[in-house]
């Protein structure tokens, strides 16, 4: 099956809503599994690795939820493709470098997906618009638990799952949020709060997740304990957290808009007429410049236009997504332009942002706590 | 800023590394930065950033010197040492000793709380339950109430039955 046939449409994805999506992007919750009887993949020979992806792949393709599914091995998948699934934080990074004795189990809305051999012998994950932590938690626990009646898992009592890192053993269990902080990162106040949700035993990761720049203004938050504390718990604090975070966001941007509105106006404005203008634009600085547009967009500034329009264009803009609608190999300075090109087609009806907010700023997002 | 291994002398080496989840900061004085292999980036392993200083000689310790080896999946000390990954189910038993100081820097406890699988869980209460049967048992029988005792007596063998069959003992 053509992957890029399977994958929906970013037009589709960008429209789905769920609740606090102006800060929250979306919710994740991962496990990670071993088989009791088999190296972990990181140390296992290929015919080892590949025992178990035969054996796990059909199990996970068994599922109910995982009828119609998008399955394969990650060696039938072009370098293209896999970037593609990065860019959309269907797989990581690290997934996308495997090859043979390595697979992908993708259900057809995109909300859960099993890496199969990543540092783990699974790896599965579902995935939500908005702050949805508890459906996400819900979901794959029963995804879960259909799977350890036919897997044979590692586990002890005292230590719990056994994972291949030992950062990840007990729970297994990442649970995590994809946050737009305009606000936090204009108001200069992003660091100290990075820093107080890090003593909470939270990390704050970019895009991209482990190690990769908080492109766009948008900041994964994510458990970083996951032995003695119950999944549910790890859920329900992190969710805590959130509602602080998305309450600080508010507020900065309430505080912006009063105090610094030229400042914000300014910068929105420049983002507009750079992106509705430019004949050349790197991947990076749309991002940084899309950010400042969709803050535009939540504070009134671009009447008549939906915030999916923005989100739209985070995908459309990334280089996988751009190479995968052109036949012929693009360069990078090739990207740029033809990227340049869309983005302007996109705005071409888009007019320059209002000279400032009407009325009172929206209300506020705030939380219920 | 003292030397963070020796606390002895001024740290002239500051080192820092994004490794895993953590952003570590090592600050050493020339004499330690040189023992640790800081000159020699190969030598310096990511696993002693990750799991703390001092990680691997715990582990070199726990194996009383000689070279530990899992003896599933013939993982070693200095494997883990490189990769901070372990190789197999079977490691968190080989390297349990040395395991548990990281475990503890590393997580909230050093014990599971949360999810079981559902075929482990039902084998625990089911041995729980006969436990439970077994003091009422005991007690019976001090109280000479034979008739409960007997009652008790075939409850218990239906779960230890169960028991057995479940695989679990």
């Amino acid at each position: 099956m053509d992957l890029s046939l399977f994958l929906i449409p970013p037009a589709e994805s960008a429209r789905r809503k769920g609740p606090h999506d102006r800060i929250v992007m979306s919710s994740r919750v991962r496990l990670a599994r071993n088989l009791k009887d088999a190296a972990f993949p990181g140390w296992a020979k290929k015919p080892e690795r590949i025992r178990v992806l035969e054996l796990i792949r059909p199990t996970v393709e068994s599922l109910p939820e995982m009828k119609d599914a998008f399955s394969d091995t990650m060696d039938n998948l072009s370098t293209l493709d896999k970037q593609m699934l990065v860019e959309r934080h269907l797989i990581s990074r690290e997934h996308a470098a495997k090859s043979a004795g390595s697979g992908l189990v993708l259900n057809h809305d995109e909300t859960i997906c099993f890496m199969i051999n990543e540092e783990d012998h699974l790896r599965m994950q579902a995935l939500r618009p908005g702050l949805q932590l508890k459906q996400a938690w819900t979901t794959i626990d029963q995804a879960d638990s259909a799977l350890e009646k036919k897997l044979d898992y590692a586990f002890s009592p005292e230590l719990g799952y056994l994972t291949a890192c030992p950062t990840n053993l007990g729970t297994g269990i990442r649970v995590s949020a994809m946050l737009h902080l305009p606000g936090l990162v204009l108001g200069e106040q992003i660091n100290p709060i990075i820093q107080s949700v890090n003593k909470l035993g939270l990390a704050v990761r970019g895009l991209y997740g482990e190690g990769t720049e908080a492109l766009g203004n948008v900041f994964q938050v994510s458990n970083q304990m996951t032995l003695g504390e119950a999944e549910s718990a790890i859920v329900e604090r992190l969710e805590k957290v959130l509602a602080q975070i998305i309450e600080h966001e508010e507020n900065a941007r309430g505080t912006l808009l009063e105090k610094k509105s030229k400042t914000v106006y300014n910068h929105i404005g420049r983002a507009y007429g750079i992106l509705a203008n430019a004949h050349s634009i790197s991947s990076k600085e749309t991002m940084n410049l899309l950010s400042l547009m969709r803050l535009g967009v939540d504070v009134g500034l671009f009447p008549g236009v939906d915030r999916s329009l923005v989100d739209e264009l985070f995908i459309l803009t990334q280089p996988a997504h751009l190479q995968k609608a052109h036949s012929e190999k693009l360069s990078a300075e090739e990207r740029d332009l033809l990227r340049a090109d869309m983005v302007r087609e996109r705005l071409k009806d888009v007019r320059r942002p209002l000279a400032q907010a009407p009325g009172p700023p929206p209300g506020l997002d705030k939380p219920a706590k | 800023m003292m030397c963070c291994v020796c606390k002895e002398k001024e740290a002239t080496v500051h080192y820092t590394q994004i490794a895993g989840d953590k952003i570590q900061k090592v600050d050493l004085c020339e004499g330690c930065a040189k023992s640790k292999g800081v000159n020699d980036p190969m030598g310096f392993s990511l696993a002693d950033l990750l799991l703390g200083l001092g990680a691997s000689q715990e582990i070199e310790q726990a194996a009383g010197g000689s070279e530990l080896k899992c003896p599933r999946c013939g993982f070693t000390q200095a494997d883990f040492k490189k990769a901070g990954r372990l190789g197999c189910a079977e490691c968190y038993h080989t390297f349990s000793e040395a395991l548990g100081g990281l475990l503890k820097t590393m997580h909230k406890g050093t014990r599971h709380v949360g999810k079981v699988p559902e075929a482990l869980r039902q084998s625990r209460d089911l041995s729980d339950r006969v436990k439970d049967l077994q003091d009422k048992l005991n007690k019976a029988i001090a109280a000479e109430d034979f008739e409960e005792a007997a009652i008790l007596r075939d409850e218990i063998k239906q779960a230890s039955a169960r028991l057995s069959k479940a695989g679990v003992a």
